[in-house]
């Protein structure tokens, strides 16, 4: 499906203004996904310091580095902060270098929305994390925002409230720009079901973000009137509900679930046949069974909410529903697994680490199997199963895929091979900490640790030690992945245009590293 | 069916793992003592099982792929990219298994949600960041606080060893008491944010949300004592609200209830001061003594003996024992603008709270005896020498 007559017009390069103006001008969807992936590389580090310090706490039992109310502060501030600054970032980055790219498009089709959407992000960042040195500090409610507790937040709460709709409109703005690009700009020839894995997850979870986000940016405005304007949505004395919050907000954490691996799904789709040297298994069951992923993503929301009191018929619609999405899901696990079948495989570090992501997003999935059955759930509810499962799914999960991604195209974005050796000791340090860091956690849920705790009985700190002594050893390591990519910037082995052996597809046939702009007369897609 | 499962699973596996139970390196979720709660750990196991066999097959195609089907050994690729057969098999499977599992479960699920013909009904009130047990049929209640102990091991740099304190964190002042083999029905809410009541070994959880009471029940098989944790956050003091349960034999229990009941109730709205005065803490802590007799005279000294530990107990884990607080969320007491300023403002925040803040009213949860000894000793403590003596009456008019 691949053409060769790419154009590579470097004479258009030099009509851009320079150095600090060229950034926060650019229209150019290489440009703007290469701000996207460095502010989705800061805010993983901003998070990941955070994360350190929750482990610090939890090294050991009693109260030794950071006051209680900071800790919640932490782990709200972690989850805001991976969850919009990091992951969802980062796979908009990546949609904005690769999708053009890869439908024989010029750029996004609103190249000026591109650019405001992505400069809205550092703004509302700055918003949450000033709340830092406010007096009162930051919001610690968690990252799911429940009322009542979110009320008490002080200084911090209108800033948090602010800082998510700006990060809505970010994403959504983004996602209609994508979608806007996908279903006017592929290159003749290239019908949907020839488009890519990587655009047909990105064109669905566009979709969801459209759907999902204007929700959760009601269920915070509803918040802002309870507390400023006399509004009672969410307070029994003026005949509101809290709970009605969570299900609002989960109408939307769900879909955002599947936002944050939806696209993780289209990478390691890319990624594992061109290592096996074969064809993606099944095509057509991946597009449909990410379909179907995203419909029954809608139809969830409530096992978030196993405990807070609802009619049994509820519990159970939501436990059927729950356990439906293994099936899809599975199909996925197994489609990768037949495109490996009998395939020539090497294992360059984006194969390592697209491996890794099928087997621990695997058990990732089977954790969420096990918090499916309602009434099991009443035990894991709430407690580190829970911690362990959405971080499997997360970090091993989509951060892999992502790390996969960026040592996939590195070599398209800048020309140069990076170090292989340093990205297979990336690659090793990262997968075996992340077990080490996580794994326990399973362990003392099961035992009956809640979450969100600064301090716990001695029966758990065996396992809580194991876990932050891996937590560290993991968050180190992630230096090595910025000097991997530095380094990869400044210089390197030159790489082919086709750069791995058995990649295939329109982003492979420009010139490597991918002139500013591509594809000025569309390619043919047979 | 998924009781008999169950029964075979936890005897099977039961034995194998409870011992290990009580180690440090605890690895699986406990059976627990009430039919319900073993039924979880049966489906629990079961689903535990099916994901071993899933990923036994799944992963051990991976991995005799990555070892068989790789580049280095010379091999061609195959070029397949689809099988219809392959695709519908391992869709209907799951589907199976999922239908095997959903079955059990929902039955579970039915029984659980079943509380009727209940032996008792306790109410149970979640507060930042305490519990209160209201025994509803006997009329009398009372708070259940995070024991002295772990309190002051888990103050930030309190350079005592968790380790020395046994159960840490998972002791309380005043448990909650019930029958063993009664059918326990729980009344649940909460008067400030959302909180939930999980007792592992009892079996799952309950959020105690405010302004709507929600339902739970259990009935423990076996005397013992059951800990567990509030497990929504609540706010700063969340992993410090403890739940501790002894289930006593009926005929302890009976002697139990006795003294509870034998001696005055504790129904805040409605205590007189003539008699609240000594009862009140008392009756917090330790079974009632018999009625007081004489009134007991309201003074500066009884008023500030009062409320010292009445401070530490309902205000200490903002404001801190020393009265310093954590400002800005919690304000210092000592020396404080409003312990120092109008009484009146003072009263009104003690009794309503200040909204919007992390500062609830105490007016439904304390008497007006124990509001007045408190508001006197913090106008009095730490160098705050107002020399105000607040009386109950003016608490009274002050509601």
């Amino acid at each position: 499906m691949s053409n060769a007559t790419a154009t590579t017009h470097d004479d258009h390069a030099d009509h851009h203004p320079t150095g600090i103006k060229r950034w926060l001008t650019t229209t150019n969807h290489k440009d703007i996904g290469t701000l996207y992936l460095v502010f989705s590389l800061l805010m993983f580090f901003l998070g990941g310091g955070m994360a350190m310090i929750i482990r610090a706490e939890l090294y050991a039992p009693g109260v030794q580095v950071v006051d209680p109310g900071f800790f919640n502060s932490m782990t709200t501030m972690h989850a805001l902060i991976m969850v919009f600054g990091a992951v969802m970032p980062a796979f908009v980055g990546l949609a904005n270098w690769m999708v053009p790219l890869m439908i024989g498009a010029p750029d996004m089709a609103l190249p000026r929305l591109n650019n405001w959407s992505f400069w809205i992000l550092p703004m509302g960042f700055s918003l949450l994390v000033i709340t830092l040195f406010l007096p009162g500090g930051a919001p610690a409610a968690g990252w799911t925002m429940y009322p009542p507790l979110v009320m008490q937040g002080g200084n911090n709460f209108p800033f948090m409230i602010f800082a998510v709709h700006l990060l809505g409109i970010s994403s959504v703005l983004g996602a209609i720009n994508i979608i806007v690009t996908i279903m006017n700009m592929r290159a003749p020839g290239m019908t949907l079901l020839k488009m890519p894995l990587f655009v047909w997850t990105w064109l669905i979870t566009a979709y969801l973000l459209i759907l999902a986000m204007p929700v959760l940016a009601g269920a915070v405005t509803m918040l802002l009137t309870d507390k400023f304007f006399g509004t009672t949505f969410f307070a029994a004395a003026g005949g509101g509900d809290p709970r009605m919050f969570q299900h609002i907000f989960w109408f939307f954490g769900h879909p955002e679930v599947y936002i944050m691996i939806l696209p993780a799904f289209g990478i390691v789709s890319q990624i594992i046949p061109t290592f096996a040297r074969k064809p993606l298994f099944g095509y057509d069951s991946m597009v449909y069974a990410t379909a179907s992923i995203a419909f029954l993503s809608f139809i969830v929301w409530a096992h978030h909410m196993f405990t807070v009191g609802m009619p049994l018929a509820g519990q159970l619609f939501f436990m059927f529903s729950t356990m439906l999405i293994a099936v899809p899901t599975g199909v996925k696990v197994f489609n990768w697994v037949a495109t490996m079948w009998k395939g020539a495989m090497t294992f360059e570090t984006p194969m390592l680490f697209a491996l890794a992501f099928v087997f621990l997003f695997t058990i990732g999935g089977f954790s969420g199997l096990m918090l499916a059955i309602a009434p099991a759930d009443l035990q894991y509810h709430d407690t580190y199963f829970v911690v362990a499962h959405f971080h499997y799914v997360l970090v091993p999960g989509a951060v892999f895929a992502i790390m996969a991604a960026v040592y996939y195209w590195l070599p398209k974005w800048t020309g140069h091979m990076y170090n292989e050796k340093l990205g297979k000791l990336h690659f090793w340090l990262s997968a075996i900490f992340v077990n080490v860091t996580f794994f326990p956690q399973h362990f003392v849920g099961l035992a009956g640790m809640p979450r969100r705790i600064p301090d716990y009985s001695t029966q758990f700190a065996d396992f809580n030690m194991v876990s932050s002594i891996g937590a560290f050893i993991f968050g180190a390591s992630q230096l090595l992945f910025v000097y991997i990519i530095y380094s990869c910037a400044k210089g390197g082995q030159k790489a082919t245009d086709q750069v791995w052996e058995g990649a295939e597809g329109l982003e492979w046939t420009v010139p490597s590293p991918a002139p500013h702009h591509t594809f000025d007369t569309p390619p043919l897609v047979k | 069916m998924a009781r008999k499962l169950s029964a075979a699973i936890v005897a099977l596996l039961g034995t194998a793992w409870g011992p290990a139970a009580l180690a440090a390196w605890d690895l699986n979720m406990p059976p627990g003592v009430t039919d319900i709660s073993q039924e979880i750990y049966g489906l629990h196991m079961l689903i535990f099982v099916v994901c071993v066999v899933i990923a036994v097959v799944v992963f051990g195609a991976m991995i005799y792929s990555i070892f068989a089907h790789r580049k280095s050994l010379g091999v061609t690729p195959a070029t397949f990219s689809h099988s219809t057969k392959a695709e519908i098999i391992w869709t209907v499977i799951p589907i199976l298994i999922l239908v095997g599992m959903a079955v059990p479960a929902a039955e579970t699920m039915v029984r659980l949600e079943d509380s009727r013909n209940s032996d008792m009904t306790i109410k149970v009130t979640g507060f930042q960041w305490k519990w209160r047990y209201d025994y509803i049929d006997e009329g009398f209640g009372f708070f259940s606080t995070l024991d002295k102990s772990s309190n002051e091991a888990r103050q930030l740099g309190s350079g005592i060893d968790p380790n020395s304190i046994e159960n840490y964190l998972l002791e309380v002042d005043n448990p909650l008491v019930v029958p063993v083999d009664a059918k326990v029905r729980m009344l649940l809410t909460a008067a400030d944010v959302i909180h939930a009541w999980w007792v592992p070994e009892l079996g799952g959880k309950k959020d105690a949300v405010p302004g709507f009471v929600n339902e739970m029940w259990f009935q423990p098989n076996e005397p013992g004592i059951y800990r567990g944790q509030c497990a929504e956050l609540c706010g700063r003091d969340h992993g410090f609200m403890p739940i501790v349960v002894h289930v006593l034999p009926q005929d302890e229990y009976d002697e139990w209830l006795a003294g509870k009941t034998a001696g005055l109730k504790v129904e805040p709205a409605v205590m007189t001061s003539e008699v609240a005065v000594a009862a009140a803490p008392a009756a917090v802590t330790a079974p009632a003594p018999a009625p007081i007799a004489v009134p007991t005279e309201w003074s500066m000294d009884v008023a500030m003996a009062e409320g010292e530990p009445l401070y530490n107990t309902h205000c200490g884990a903002c404001h801190q024992p020393n009265g310093q607080g954590m400002p800005p969320a919690f304000p210092a007491i000592a020396g404080g603008a409003i312990a120092t300023g109008d009484i009146g403002e003072h009263i009104d925040i003690g009794i309503n709270g200040r909204p919007g803040t992390a500062m609830a009213g105490f007016g439904a949860m304390l008497s007006d005896d124990e509001l007045a000894a408190i508001i006197t000793y913090q106008r009095n403590a730490w160098g705050n020498e107002t020399g105000d003596l607040v009386e109950p009456a003016t608490i009274a008019a002050a509601r």
